[in-house]
């Protein structure tokens, strides 16, 4: 693991800079932050409409001091596609020069990934296109105000399951990881160690790589501004969010939720859950639910693991 | 990968589209396979994954995504070509209009076939038309010669500064696309001479992907800001487009010896000709042989095939109307609900408004899902023509103020 010190030294430089217009605890703008400190300026990013498009700052200003092409909805990994072959073409035409050392990255929210950008997702990770597909799950469509999404967890009220959603939220980690490529991991913000590890490790892996990550969202799940990195630290401590790899089909456990193997060690979802207003009309019926769904969640993983250990 | 000498094939519209492509040197190919237009995608496939040309060639999951990945590939600054045909062009319509918006050179052929429901796979111009405002040049081809030729033009034409705007060149389904006639292959020596030379390594002008000189794309813009400028000029250099167009014909013209006109119309016996059937796509080409086997009975007429439908071409139907009386316009197209039920016609109509010209125009529709259109039915619309240039009569039946030529009856 890298240590502070060298994160000190090397991640000084901003390439999304201040003076953006995310809300204050914004989720988005840690994950983002983090991901170009270790992806670095030859960095393409595609955005697919979501909180990104205008958090960067209305026409002619612009905080991200890279490359940012804005894109439509269900368009992002198609684009970032094309972008990928344009650098293959151009290293081709132009060998040896930058081309050929470019990331084309999609930055897209859940909306984008697990609802309407799924086929195109689905589309790139098949042909193994040589782009890092990035979703920043807020769980739900915050931009428009907050309607439901399919990543939306259940019990969580939005304005458009105004007595809290029935199903639970999908698992699109796992149904990347499906496609059999070479790298698939989770995140969260309130872990900016591991999350830069990871994508310092994606950047360098050819084809089709897919990182998701928990961000978080003051207003969209009720809480105080202040309060979004202990969010996602009780996420990852209670069990609901587990932090792992898919290398090449191979499933790793992260150290920030290897201990939480042991369910003695997760804390009651209960901390998690009741201090976002979003979930206050959640049943003891809920509850029960979602304790349940953990317990299952963490079930697949140690059926991971045990493939794991038999197959070495 | 190289063509050092001129050759002819024998090859089908669709796969002379195919050539075409290779010939411009594209570098950057996505496609999603939709009859008629499949055979495109698989020539392009063969060249590709041959080596015989090196461009990459995304095979994507749907036609959204098709013009999606070339928006992206054409904003990194590459020359990029794809194929698709009716739903599929439908379907990508977001991306369509996302293309000029970000003013793109993407040139792309479409096989045109009828909209569902019911299913229609045959010719039909309905899909390209209704993709008129999206700010893409659209044009049409009559044969096969023409679908290799015009795709040529376009490069010249969309990549040019003045221009940078994406373009259709349509042309009717199984009638060209499966149906196989000689087609020229120019040498790499004349196409260089008449090419622009591919973008460099800074890409186009106004965007482009460099991390040297990092740009934002896109971003919102308050009702304050340009996004009315920038609509407007999209129009404005679509209409300024028109001299580029006709300097790039005339260019070919010089260089590989085949005329098309002046790029956005060709005239075909119109010198004395009393009246004139305007065509679009191969019906253009068939209007010719049944002007030559009327002229041999006596009578004046004269075709004319219209080649760009954007930018219209007004001055051209102004001079048109006024050497003739009567103009028959065809539509193998539908435009529900607009003035004459065809869209072409319709617009011929409004660009003689207010010119104090009376030439009649009789709008026709014809051949709507690939219903066949024979010479001798063109030869009686010449007639029909006629008729009301003499008389003033106008044909029974007509629906709306339009004759719907082949018609079945319907209760």
């Amino acid at each position: 693991m890298v240590s502070l010190k060298e994160l000190q030294e090397t991640t000084a430089e901003e390439l999304f800079l201040p003076g953006n217009s995310t809300c204050a605890g914004c989720g988005l703008e840690l994950a983002l932050r983090w991901a170009m400190k270790a992806l670095g300026p030859k960095t393409a990013l595609v955005a697919p409409a979501s909180c990104l498009n205008v958090v960067v700052g209305l026409w002619p200003k612009t905080a991200p001091n890279f490359p940012f092409i804005n894109m439509a909805f269900a368009a992002a990994a198609a684009a970032a596609s094309g972008i990928s072959a344009a650098f293959k073409a151009k290293e081709y035409k132009f060998p040896g020069k930058v081309w050929g050392k470019m990331t084309s990255l999609v930055f897209a929210g859940d909306g984008g990934t697990t609802d309407i950008g799924i086929q195109g997702l689905s589309g790139a990770a098949e042909r193994n296109s040589d782009i890092l597909y990035v979703c920043y799950d807020n769980e739900a469509y915050m931009n428009t105000g907050i309607q439901r999404s399919s990543s939306t967890p259940h019990g969580a009220r939005t304005t458009t399951t105004p007595f809290g959603k029935q199903r639970f939220k999908k698992n699109l980690p796992a149904i990347v990881a499906a496609h059999n490529v070479p790298y698939v991991a989770t995140c969260c913000i309130s872990y900016p160690i591991d999350l830069y590890e990871k994508f310092k490790k994606a950047k360098e892996i050819k084809g089709f790589r897919y990182i998701h990550i928990l961000a978080p969202c003051p207003p969209g799940w009720g809480f105080a501004s202040e309060d979004t990195v202990k969010m996602g630290k009780l996420a990852v401590e209670t069990g609901f969010w587990i932090l792992y790899e898919v290398e090449n089909g191979e499933f790793k456990l992260s150290k920030p939720s290897k201990k939480y193997l042991d369910p003695s060690k997760r804390r009651p979802i209960q901390e998690y859950l009741g201090i976002q207003k979003r979930f206050n009309t959640l049943s003891e019926v809920g509850l029960v639910k979602w304790q349940e769904n953990i317990k299952n969640a963490w079930k697949y993983i140690e059926l991971e693991l045990e493939l794991k250990e038999k197959s070495e | 990968m190289s063509q050092k000498e001129q050759e002819i094939k024998f090859i089908s519209g669709n796969v002379a589209a195919a050539y075409a492509a290779r010939s411009a040197k594209v570098q950057v190919i996505s496609a999603y396979p939709i009859t008629p237009q499949t055979t495109v995608v698989e020539k392009l496939s063969d060249f590709v994954d041959s080596g015989d040309m090196p461009a990459q060639y995304i095979k994507v999951e749907s036609e959204h995504s098709v013009m999606a990945a070339l928006v992206g590939a054409s904003i990194a600054g590459t020359r990029t070509f794809s194929a698709t045909a009716g739903q599929g062009l439908l379907y990508m319509s977001e991306m369509v209009h996302w293309a000029a918006g970000a003013r793109l050179p993407i040139v792309m052929t479409i096989a045109s076939r009828g909209i569902a429901p019911p299913w229609n796979i045959w010719a039909d111009f309905t899909d390209v038309i209704s993709q008129r405002d999206a700010g893409w040049l659209i044009s049409f081809a009559s044969s096969h010669q023409e679908i290799y030729d015009s795709v040529l033009m376009a490069y010249k034409i969309c990549e040019n500064e003045e221009v940078l705007l994406p373009m259709f060149i349509a042309y009717g389904g199984f009638v060209l696309s499966h149906t196989s006639k000689p087609v020229i292959i120019e040498p790499d020596d004349k196409l260089e001479k008449f090419l622009p030379p591919l973008p460099d390594e800074k890409g186009w002008p106004h965007i482009f992907i460099d991390p040297e000189r990092p740009m934002m794309h896109g971003n919102l813009i308050m009702p304050s800001g340009f996004y009315y400028e920038f609509r407007m000029k999209i129009h404005d250099e679509m209409m300024k487009s028109t001299h580029i167009i006709k300097q790039v014909a005339l260019e070919f013209e010089k260089i590989f010896g085949r005329s098309y006109g002046n790029g956005l119309i060709q005239e075909y016996k119109m010198d004395d000709a009393d009246v004139v059937l305007i065509n679009i796509g191969g019906l253009a080409l068939q209007a010719e042989q049944a002007v030559d086997e009327l002229r041999q009975e006596g009578y004046k007429v004269g075709s004319v095939k219209l080649r760009h439908f954007r930018p219209f071409p007004i001055d051209e139907i102004i001079n048109i109307a006024k050497r003739v009386d009567v103009i028959g316009v065809v539509d193998r197209d539908t435009a529900f609900g607009s003035p004459t039920g065809g869209a072409v016609s319709s617009e011929c109509k409004s660009a003689l408004h207010n010119t104090g010209i009376d030439t009649i125009i009789l709008p026709i529709i014809t051949g709507i899902g690939g219903r066949e259109v024979s010479v001798e039915q063109q030869k009686e619309e010449f007639k029909i023509l006629m008729k009301l240039k003499e008389t003033g009569e106008l044909p029974k039946d007509m629906i709306h103020g339009t004759l719907w030529d082949g018609v079945l009856e319907v209760k």
